[in-house]
């Protein structure tokens, strides 16, 4: 709840009506039904809820591809796009406009069926995931005692519609793309897993909404409690973070489509619209993602400090979202792309070691008591599993000239 | 309402299961046997049994469906190849489905009427593994990490 601490800048009152403006409104589009049957008031309740998301991620997918360009462009010393409206800020309705009116070419030895129902299926996953984020005080769309679950068994399916893409397409180089697309997705799914447990163990629950309520106060007043700011939730944040990156195909992982090896991996044979949907898809995974992580470490829409309540909830949540895309685009803008063997050795011995030790140091800080010692402690437990596995791994591999081994 | 959602979701479920015991080529096959068991999910959820129905989900589709969909393609290679009915596999279907339906019939279960529940927390379902279930618990993720070690050591490099 809105507290006292809100000083002057805005009435208490009116901040709260600001903040729930979009409860509000759902509210009030609701009350011209109250006449109709249940199930109608359900129906009309859940597509309004669809309508809303719907409308404000592809609105963001649009700012994102724009932006990302501008972005990347600044990074490599050049202009990007700056022609289209002001700044190039339509680029997207031009793009857009270019990738419905191409032709759409299906291979004539393709799996027509398979090849037509992946882009759908992949879109369909990647925008049933945003369904379970609170973004914003009372703005769950979809409320469900299992989110987190949820979230994690609709990404799951991704993999079978890669694989679809793959198949569908008839393409030595669509397989060869799925096939590594999977391997990595099918890796990193499970350090991103259990670098959620922790969270869910100290939480108690796999309801994002409680998830973020415990995140809501402030130690001292002034730190809020974010699970970021202990030991184990840094480490598991950063952990989920770079599994974030490899599950949505980003640039230093983006083996699965990287274009001076496989063409474009599962999307070779898609033109048109489909490798748009495609390409909206991967965004929209992107953005459930980071959304989920501002849920579980950045304390979803809570504000970081009290006498900042007063901003609505959901200008916090996609504040923090919008950093954490930045620093997507920032690393594509920075890091060449990895070999496939060093992301499988990465994933195998060091991510998942690495989270298996976020659970453990969790476990110690609740022991602990929940304090600075428990803060030490689960610390120590980070550091010396980091320190070992670095000794561990160290090839002591000194900088020679490249040997290069072929298959046999 | 949850009955006319329930004769959708029967409807859709039972003919992909159709599907997938009919089409001619493997991977249709295969697919259709994912979206039946989208189905079953969804079946789940009526039921109000969410838990169940996710992992279902997470289970069969993210991994089941997966491995099933790479074994077909990294081992068979007569696909469309149409090898006439079979007839030990029908009567071998037949055969379970029989002993199944008796052993159904059989049981008093199905006179019971179910106690109305809204729906199992999954803190319900937690509680109960790790109380009364945690020795079985135990005993899977064992039976799990040994087959996790094996699969390891089937792929690792040779030395020379």
């Amino acid at each position: 709840m809105i507290n006292e601490s809100i000083d002057g800048f805005l009435h208490p009152d009116v901040s709260k009506s600001v903040d729930q403006i979009f409860v509000s409104a759902k509210q009030w589009l609701l009350s011209w039904l109250t006449a109709a049957p249940g199930w109608v008031l359900q129906i009309a309740s859940s597509l309004i809820n669809i309508c809303a998301l719907l409308f404000v991620f592809l609105t963001l997918f649009a700012l994102m591809s724009v932006l990302e360009r501008k972005i990347l462009g600044r990074i490599q010393n050049r202009y990007g796009p700056n022609r289209v409206g002001p700044f190039g800020l339509l680029q997207p309705v031009a793009d857009g406009i270019k990738m419905l009116i191409k032709e759409d070419i299906v291979p004539a030895r393709a799996d027509k069926i398979v090849h037509f129902l992946a882009p759908i299926l992949i879109a369909a996953a990647a925008i049933l995931a945003l369904a379970v984020i609170p973004y914003g005080r009372n703005m769950t769309p979809f409320t469900i005692d299992g989110g987190i679950l949820f979230f994690f068994a609709v990404g799951s399916t991704t993999e079978l519609a890669v694989f679809m893409a793959g198949w569908g397409s008839n393409n030595k180089f669509s397989m060869l793309g799925a096939m590594r697309a999977i391997a990595q997705m099918i890796s990193y799914e499970l350090p991103l897993i259990i670098t959620v447990l922790p969270v869910v163990m100290v939480v108690g629950s796999l309801t994002p909404d409680r998830i973020v309520a415990a995140q809501g106060e402030y130690t001292y007043g002034v730190v809020p409690r974010w699970f970021v700011f202990t030991p184990w939730g840094a480490a598991a944040f950063i952990l989920f973070f770079v599994s974030g990156l490899v599950e949505s195909n980003r640039t230093p992982f983006d083996v699965p489509e990287g274009e001076s090896e496989i063409v474009a991996g599962h999307m070779t044979e898609y033109s048109g619209f489909k490798y748009a949907t495609f390409f909206m898809a991967e965004y929209i995974g992107m953005f459930a993602i980071t959304g989920l992580a501002v849920t579980l470490f950045l304390g979803g829409w809570h504000s970081p400090a009290p006498a900042l309540e007063f901003i609505p909830s959901y200008v916090w949540f996609f504040a923090k979202l919008s950093v954490l895309l930045f620093v997507y685009i920032w690393l594509r803008g920075t890091l060449p792309r990895t070999r496939v063997d060093q992301i499988m050795n990465f994933a195998w011995k060091f991510i998942l070691p690495m989270s298996f030790a976020c659970v453990i140091a969790a476990a110690v800080w609740h022991y602990a008591g929940r304090g600075l010692r428990g803060w030490l402690w689960s610390f120590f437990v980070i550091a010396i599993v980091y320190t070992a596995l670095s000794m561990l791994l160290d090839t002591q591999r000194k900088f020679a000239p490249r040997v290069y081994r072929f298959a046999e | 309402m949850s009955s006319v959602a329930f004769v959708i979701i029967a409807i859709l479920t039972l003919a992909a299961a159709l599907a997938a015991a009919t089409l001619q080529k493997l991977m249709h096959a295969a697919l259709s046997f994912a979206a039946t068991l989208v189905g079953v999910a969804a079946l789940f959820f009526l039921l109000g049994a969410e838990f169940v129905g996710l992992v279902l989900i997470f289970v069969y589709i993210g991994a089941v469906a997966v491995l099933i969909v790479f074994t077909i393609l990294l081992t068979r290679r007569d696909v469309g190849k149409d090898r006439g009915a079979n007839w030990s596999g029908a009567l071998l279907a037949i055969g379970v489905f029989g002993g199944l339906m008796w052993a159904i019939l059989k049981t008093q279960s199905v006179a019971i009427v179910a106690p109305h529940i809204r729906s199992i927390s999954v803190k319900r379902i937690g509680e109960a593994l790790m109380t009364s279930y945690v020795w079985p618990l135990q005993c899977v993720g064992l039976l799990l990490t040994a087959a996790l070690i094996g699969a390891l050591v089937l792929v690792m490099e040779e030395k020379r």
